[in-house]
């Protein structure tokens, strides 16, 4: 144990996901050895994230405003929606620069073991959005496991009266990677995907 | 298929051992309580993932210590063609498992089930005739995942299912009691989502299950022959093995997969009303049971004591024939079974699995381990393993 406010921030520290009371430690005597300036720049970052980032009020993303730089940004395609399940599921699509249409984030996967149905999610809110028919293709990205599976089956059905274009992201081979390693769950699935080949 | 070498770091008694076998019979003979089983248990680790004493992985740390580690060189195949794979699993309790395969780390542990395979006789087996179904399910399983080591991803995707299925009929059912005289149901829209994929993954288990009984039943009835022989001269006795399912007797008339998910789907809208009551699934894999049966009778209540033994071997020995029709003889463990057997099946298990590649064997006292099975003694007493000269 270290005295008070020294032994305080260790335990706050603690308390982020990944960090273990040694890796908390470890972060406390590097900040107390660190610039002054440098403290204050990241004490600044943490204040600013509580207080100025909401989340947008039509994808659930996080942003800086109302909405989001992605819902805000009129050369989106506003006719195809890409369901997530948390804001950095976003980033993950974004990266990819192949995407050009926009979000929306549920906040999670339905788990009863968590105690998340769907009214813990935002799925009214998806429905809202889908309401007014000009939305003609939702893509579900929910995460390859049991939790974001039973999730994208129960929006596919739920929507499934709307008429709209349903997809699932595939599941399969990793690029680059060797047959030989891959999993027999994954090398199933993507059999189950295969895909007719264009010459 | 044989372990060349055993090491222990803090597995259950021992805080250090280094054991190199042979193929062939090795038995471990030494006083209750002085670790033999406690060796086997580590091969028996290395081969399922599991100990089959106890389910949690605590009790096999040593006492103080905060991991164990089973390393086991094992060789398939036999020379010029043997191939050999160093296998190690350290065991953490409360935290994932790390395994590794000749010295590379498996991104799961689950990665090395298949390298080493084993069939192990214990004790504890009567209870796949006199126990719950829960032992005959998992005698299932533990056999499907050994032939093809798919099936551990198979098993815990179902049981994950479940898991989740039934934490959502148990918040149901006490919503259901707390309305109880008012208007209004639950929200049971998510429950189709989770029949769906309870029939998916239940599905896929079942249907490897019925054909893993269609090929067990001429093995079993086989190998219960040759351990009851001579008992009433010839033993004439009808064995049956069947499957019995929570879908109904008829379930093997539709082997294939999508009939069965379709089934299951069925059965689970009709135990609806039952199952929001009682807060648990009712139908699936998990409630189904293997009826093992001597002439007209079931065996459980009805087997005598020589024939519940006599039926716990052949289902053992059934696995063991199995299991080598591919991929090579499995090694055989036997832990202190004879002191359970007559001396007639004593025998005549020496006999028929004395030419397997490699068979250890634990008992108190010399004189418990048949002729037959005769091979290098290793006696270990107090925890100090040494080889009888």
């Amino acid at each position: 144990m270290y005295e008070g406010v020294v032994q305080s921030l260790i335990d706050e520290l603690g308390r982020l996901p990944g960090v273990g009371p040694k890796s908390a430690q470890r972060i406390a005597f590097h900040i107390l050895a660190a610039d002054a300036d440098d403290v204050h720049r990241l004490a600044t970052a943490l204040n600013e994230v509580k207080e100025k980032v909401r989340f947008c009020v039509a994808c659930g993303n996080v942003a800086e405003a109302e909405q989001c730089q992605i819902c805000r940004d009129p050369r989106r395609d506003q006719s195809i929606l890409c369901v997530v399940e948390e804001p950095k599921d976003v980033v993950a699509i974004e990266r990819t620069r192949e995407f050009r249409g926009r979000y929306h984030v549920l906040g999670g996967a339905i788990s009863p073991i968590e105690g998340i149905g769907p009214d813990e999610l935002r799925v009214k809110e998806l429905m809202t959005r889908l309401a007014d028919g000009s939305i003609t293709e939702l893509i579900i990205a929910t995460d390859p496991n049991l939790e974001g599976e039973a999730t994208a089956t129960y929006l596919a059905r739920l929507v499934k009266p709307m008429g709209l274009r349903v997809t699932r992201l595939a599941s399969g081979l990793p690029v680059g990677g060797d047959l030989e390693y891959a999993d027999e769950v994954t090398l199933g699935r993507a059999f189950e995907g295969r895909r007719q080949l264009d010459v | 298929m044989h372990v060349s070498h055993l090491s222990l770091v803090d597995f259950r008694s021992y805080a250090e051992v280094e054991l190199p076998l042979d193929r062939g019979v090795t038995a471990f003979i030494g006083p209750n309580g002085q670790g033999k089983t406690n060796l086997i248990e580590a091969v028996g680790y290395l081969a399922t993932l599991g100990s089959h004493r106890v389910a949690q992985d605590a009790p096999l740390v040593r006492l103080g210590a905060e991991r164990a580690v089973v390393r086991a060189n094992v060789v398939a195949g036999s020379e010029p063609d043997a191939r050999a794979a160093l296998l190690e699993i350290e065991i953490t309790p409360g935290k994932t498992n790390r395994a590794r395969i000749n010295r590379a780390p498996a991104s799961r542990p689950r990665d090395i089930l298949g390298v080493l395979r084993t069939v192990l006789f214990a004790p504890e087996d009567l209870a796949l005739v006199k126990g719950d179904p829960s032992d005959r399910r998992r005698y299932l399983d533990e056999l499907l995942v050994a032939r093809a080591p798919r099936f551990a991803g198979v098993r815990s995707d179902y049981e994950r299912v479940l898991k989740q299925r039934n934490a959502l009929l148990k918040s149901a059912s006490a919503a259901m009691r707390a309305r109880r005289g008012g208007a209004g149901t639950p929200d049971l829209s998510t429950l189709d989502v989770w029949d769906t994929h309870l029939a998916r993954a239940g599905s896929e288990l079942l249907a490897a299950r019925l054909e893993l009984i269609e090929a067990l039943r001429p093995l079993v009835a086989k190998a219960y022959e040759s351990v009851a022989a001579t008992e009433s001269g010839t033993s004439n006795v009808d064995i049956r093995l069947d499957y019995k399912s929570s879908l109904g007797p008829d379930v093997h008339l539709a082997a294939d997969r999508e009939h069965l998910a379709a089934a299951l789907t069925d059965a689970a809208a009709r135990m609806r009303k039952d199952e929001l009551e009682r807060g648990v699934s009712l139908i699936g894999p998990h409630r189904d049971d293997m009826v093992l049966s001597l002439g007209p009778m079931p065996a459980k209540g009805y087997a005598s004591h020589g024939e519940s033994w006599s039926f716990a071997l052949a289902l053992r020995l059934a696995s063991y024939e199995l299991l080598r029709t591919m991929g090579g003889d499995p090694v055989l463990i036997l832990d202190d079974v004879f002191a359970e057997l007559d001396a007639g099946r004593r025998h005549r298990l020496a006999e028929l699995v004395s030419q397997a590649d490699q068979v250890l064997v634990t008992a108190a006292v010399p004189a418990d381990v048949p002729a037959a099975l005769s091979g290098v003694r290793v006696d270990v007493s107090d925890g100090v393993v040494r080889r009888a000269a």
